[in-house]
C-alpha cells in the first residue's frame, strides 16, 4: 500500500490557499495526501544569534508529533530555516526518510522587495514541498532544469522549473514506493 | 556516469550533518571525517572529486591537511570552508592549489556554483587528460626514412611482425632509432588504439625499476604515499617497450618471466592479482647470446622474449641513407625554427658522407640541427658542422673505401677553393675534365 503523506502548518493558522498546497502535492503523488493540525512550539529551534531556526531541530520536532508512524510528514512553516554551514535553505528533508519541512518566507515576493502574489506564493510552495518530499522518498536533485527535483538555491530557479517530475524521476519514485 | 564523491573534513558535527545532507541531495556519495587525521584515513577510500576541508580545526589544520592530501592525490580539488575569513590563510589556501575559499555560512547558490564550477573544471582537467593520451595514441609513428637495402630489408620485417602478436626483440647500436622501429611496429599492429608504454630498463636501479614496472601499494616502501599503477598494467591492450633489456638485474628477469607467462602480477606491497594484455617489444644495444652464455641472462627469458629479432644496422654500413636523412633532418629543423630550409653545399655532403658516425642517426640529427643553429648562409657549409662531423677520419682508423676517401677529399678541395673547379683540380694534380666526372660520379655538383 502506498505510504499516506501528511501536510502540517507549523506554526499557527492554516493560510486560505492551504487547500490549494494540498491538491497540488496530491497532484504530484498517487500516495494519499491529507492535512493534519498540528500546533507545536518553533521556539525550541530558533537560534537567536542568527534568527532563524534550525531546520533539522524542525525536522526533528516534526517526528516527535508524527501522528502516523508509517507515514511521511511534511511540516510547512513561515519562518526562515537554515542549516549550520548555509544562510538559508527553503527546505530540508531527511534523506529516504519520514520528514520533509518547507518555509514560506523566502518564497514570498515580498522578501524581494516585489509586491505580494498569492498566486505565485502557492505556485512556490507546491513546488518546494513536492521537491522536499521527493527527497523523503529517496530523490536526489535532477539535472533537467524542468523537472521539480532540479536543485534550486535561488527563488529564481524556482520559478524556471515545474511542479511535476520529469519521466527519469517519475520513474525512480515509483521504484522506491512513492507511487 | 559514475556517482560523485565528496570529502567533507570539519569539526563541528552540525556542519558535517548539514553538508552531508545537502551533498546526498544533490547525489554526491559522501564521506565525512572529524579531523585531519580521519580525513587523511579517508583519503584511502579516494579518488574524491572535491575535498571540503574545514580551516580551523583542533589538531592538524586545514592548510596543513591541504598539504598531506595534495602528497597523496595531487588532482585533489580542495575546497577550503571556514569561519574565520581571512585574505592571508586564503591566499595561503589558494597558493597550496586550493580551488577556492569560503566563509560559513555560504549562501546556498554560491556554494552550488562552487561546486558545479569546480567539477567542470576537474571534468575539463581529465578530460583534456584523456585527450593528449588519444592524440599521442592515434598520432602516426614518425616516418623512417630509408633508401639502403639493408633498411628496407629492416622495415619489412616491421611489417611482417607487427601483424602478428609475438614478442620481438630490436639490437642495434645506440643511436640507430630501435624505438622508433618500436613505435612503427606498435603504428602498424592491431594494438595501436590502446597505449605503447615505454620503460628504459637501463636507467632505473632495480627496486626503481620493478616499481615503474609493476606499480606499488601506498606504504609498498619509504616514499610510497600512495597506489600507483605500473608501466606493464598501463600497457593493456597495447605495447609495452622495454629499452635496454640486456640491463635488467637476476631477480627481474624472473619477475618479467613470470609475467610474460601469466600476463598476471600484483602491485609491490600488494596482494591483488592484475592482468594485463600486452605485447611486449624489447630493444638492446648488447649481445643477449653472449650475456647468456656468461650467465647475466636466463635462457628462458631469453627465449620467452626472442621470437622474432630484427638486427639494425648501424649508420656506417648504409651510407645511402645519409644525405636522405641529412635532408629530411635539415626540413624538419626548417619547420621547427621557422627557418627556410637550408641546402647542404656538396663539401659539407662529402664530410657527411667520410663520417663513421658512431651516434648513428641520432648524431646526424644532433649535427643537422647543430648546423641548422649556426648556419647563417643560404647553405650549410662544412664550418657549420660540428667538430665530431668535420674530424670524422680523427674518430680513429676506420675501415673504408679508398672511392669514400677520394670523395671526401674532393668535396673538402672544392669547398676550400670556394666552388673553383679549375683551382681545386690544380690543388689536386687533374686536370677539369676528369675532376668533373668525379664530380658528376658521387654527385657533388648539381
Amino acid at each position: 500500500m502506498a505510504v499516506p503523506i501528511h501536510v502540517a502548518y507549523v506554526d499557527g493558522a492554516p493560510p486560505r490557499w492551504s487547500d490549494a498546497v494540498l491538491s497540488g502535492v496530491a497532484d504530484a503523488f498517487p500516495n494519499p495526501v491529507r492535512a493534519v493540525p498540528l500546533p507545536v512550539d518553533l521556539t525550541p529551534s530558533l537560534v537567536p544569534s542568527r534568527g532563524q531556526h534550525h531546520a533539522t531541530l524542525v525536522l526533528a520536532t516534526l517526528l516527535r508529533h508524527r501522528p502516523d508512524t508509517g507515514a511521511k510528514i511534511l511540516g510547512i512553516v513561515a519562518v526562515d530555516l537554515f542549516i549550520p554551514v548555509l544562510t538559508f535553505v527553503f527546505g530540508q528533508a531527511q534523506f529516504d526518510g519520514p520528514s520533509a519541512v518547507v518555509s514560506t518566507y523566502r518564497l514570498r515576493p515580498e522578501f524581494y522587495g516585489m509586491p505580494s502574489d498569492e498566486g505565485l506564493l502557492v505556485e512556490r510552495v507546491i513546488k518546494e514541498c513536492v521537491h522536499e518530499l521527493g527527497h523523503a522518498f529517496g530523490l536526489a536533485h535532477c539535472a533537467a532544469y524542468e523537472c521539480v527535483m532540479h536543485a534550486s538555491t535561488a527563488v529564481d530557479s524556482v520559478d524556471l522549473k515545474g511542479a511535476a517530475f520529469c519521466r527519469r524521476c517519475a520513474g525512480a519514485l515509483e521504484a522506491r514506493g512513492g507511487a | 556516469m559514475s556517482e560523485r564523491r565528496i570529502l567533507i573534513v570539519d569539526d563541528e558535527l552540525s556542519v558535517r550533518s548539514s553538508l552531508e545532507g545537502w551533498f546526498r541531495e544533490d547525489g554526491f556519495q559522501v564521506e565525512s571525517a572529524a579531523d585531519g587525521q580521519a580525513g587523511l584515513r579517508a583519503m584511502a577510500h579516494g579518488p574524491f572529486d572535491i575535498v571540503l576541508l574545514d580551516l580551523k580545526m583542533p589538531g592538524m589544520d586545514g592548510i596543513a591537511l591541504q598539504k598531506r592530501i595534495r602528497e597523496i592525490d595531487p588532482r585533489a580539488t580542495i575546497i577550503i570552508l571556514t569561519a574565520y575569513a581571512s585574505v592571508e590563510t586564503a591566499v595561503e589556501a589558494l597558493k597550496l592549489g586550493a580551488y577556492d575559499y569560503v566563509t560559513k555560512p555560504v549562501d546556498p547558490d554560491d556554494l552550488a556554483n562552487l561546486v558545479r564550477n569546480a567539477l567542470r573544471s576537474r571534468a575539463l582537467a581529465e578530460e583534456n587528460v584523456r585527450l593528449k593520451q588519444k592524440v599521442s595514441e592515434l598520432a602516426p609513428a614518425e616516418p623512417i626514412l630509408a633508401v639502403s637495402p639493408k633498411m628496407l630489408h629492416v622495415l619489412e620485417m616491421v611489417r611482417t611482425v607487427a601483424e602478428t602478436d609475438s614478442s620481438v626483440v630490436i639490437r642495434g647500436e645506440s643511436g640507430t632509432g630501435k624505438e622508433l622501429l618500436a613505435r612503427a611496429i606498435h603504428a602498424q599492429s592491431a594494438r595501436r588504439f590502446f597505449p605503447l608504454v615505454a620503460v628504459n630498463a637501463g636507467s632505473l636501479p632495480e627496486t626503481l625499476l620493478e616499481s615503474e614496472l609493476f606499480g606499488h601499494e601506498k606504504g609498498a616502501y619509504t616514499g610510497a604515499q600512495y597506489r600507483r599503477k605500473g608501466k606493464i598494467e598501463l600497457a593493456d591492450g597495447g605495447t609495452l617497450f622495454l629499452d635496454e633489456i640486456g640491463d635488467v638485474t637476476p631477480k627481474t628477469q624472473v619477475d618479467l618471466l613470470r609475467v610474460l607467462e601469466t600476463r598476471r602480477f600484483t602491485r609491490l606491497g600488494g596482494n591483488q592479482e592484475i592482468s594485463s594484455d600486452f605485447r611486449l617489444v624489447c630493444a638492446t644495444h648488447t649481445n643477449l647470446e653472449q650475456l647468456m652464455q656468461e650467465g647475466r641472462f636466463r635462457e628462458d627469458l631469453f627465449y620467452r622474449i626472442n621470437v622474432f629479432s630484427i638486427d639494425v644496422p648501424p649508420l656506417r654500413e648504409r651510407p645511402e641513407d645519409i644525405l636522405p636523412l641529412t635532408a629530411f633532418f635539415v626540413e624538419k629543423y626548417a619547420r621547427a625554427m621557422g627557418k627556410p630550409a637550408l641546402t647542404v653545399s656538396a663539401d659539407a655532403e662529402a664530410v657527411l658522407l667520410g663520417h663513421r658516425w658512431p651516434g648513428n642517426v641520432r648524431e646526424l640529427e644532433n649535427a643537422v640541427e647543430r648546423a641548422m643553429v649556426v648556419g647563417r648562409g643560404p647553405e650549410i657549409g662544412v664550418r657549420d658542422l660540428p667538430v665530431t662531423a668535420q674530424n670524422g677520419a680523427a674518430d680513429g682508423p676506420q675501415p673504408r673505401s679508398l672511392e669514400a676517401l677520394e670523395k671526401e677529399h674532393i668535396g673538402r678541395v672544392l669547398g676550400e677553393c670556394s666552388g673553383n673547379v679549375t683551382r681545386a683540380a690544380r690543388i689536386l694534380g687533374i686536370d677539369r675534365a676528369t675532376l668533373y666526372n668525379k664530380l658528376r660520379r658521387y654527385g657533388l655538383r648539381r
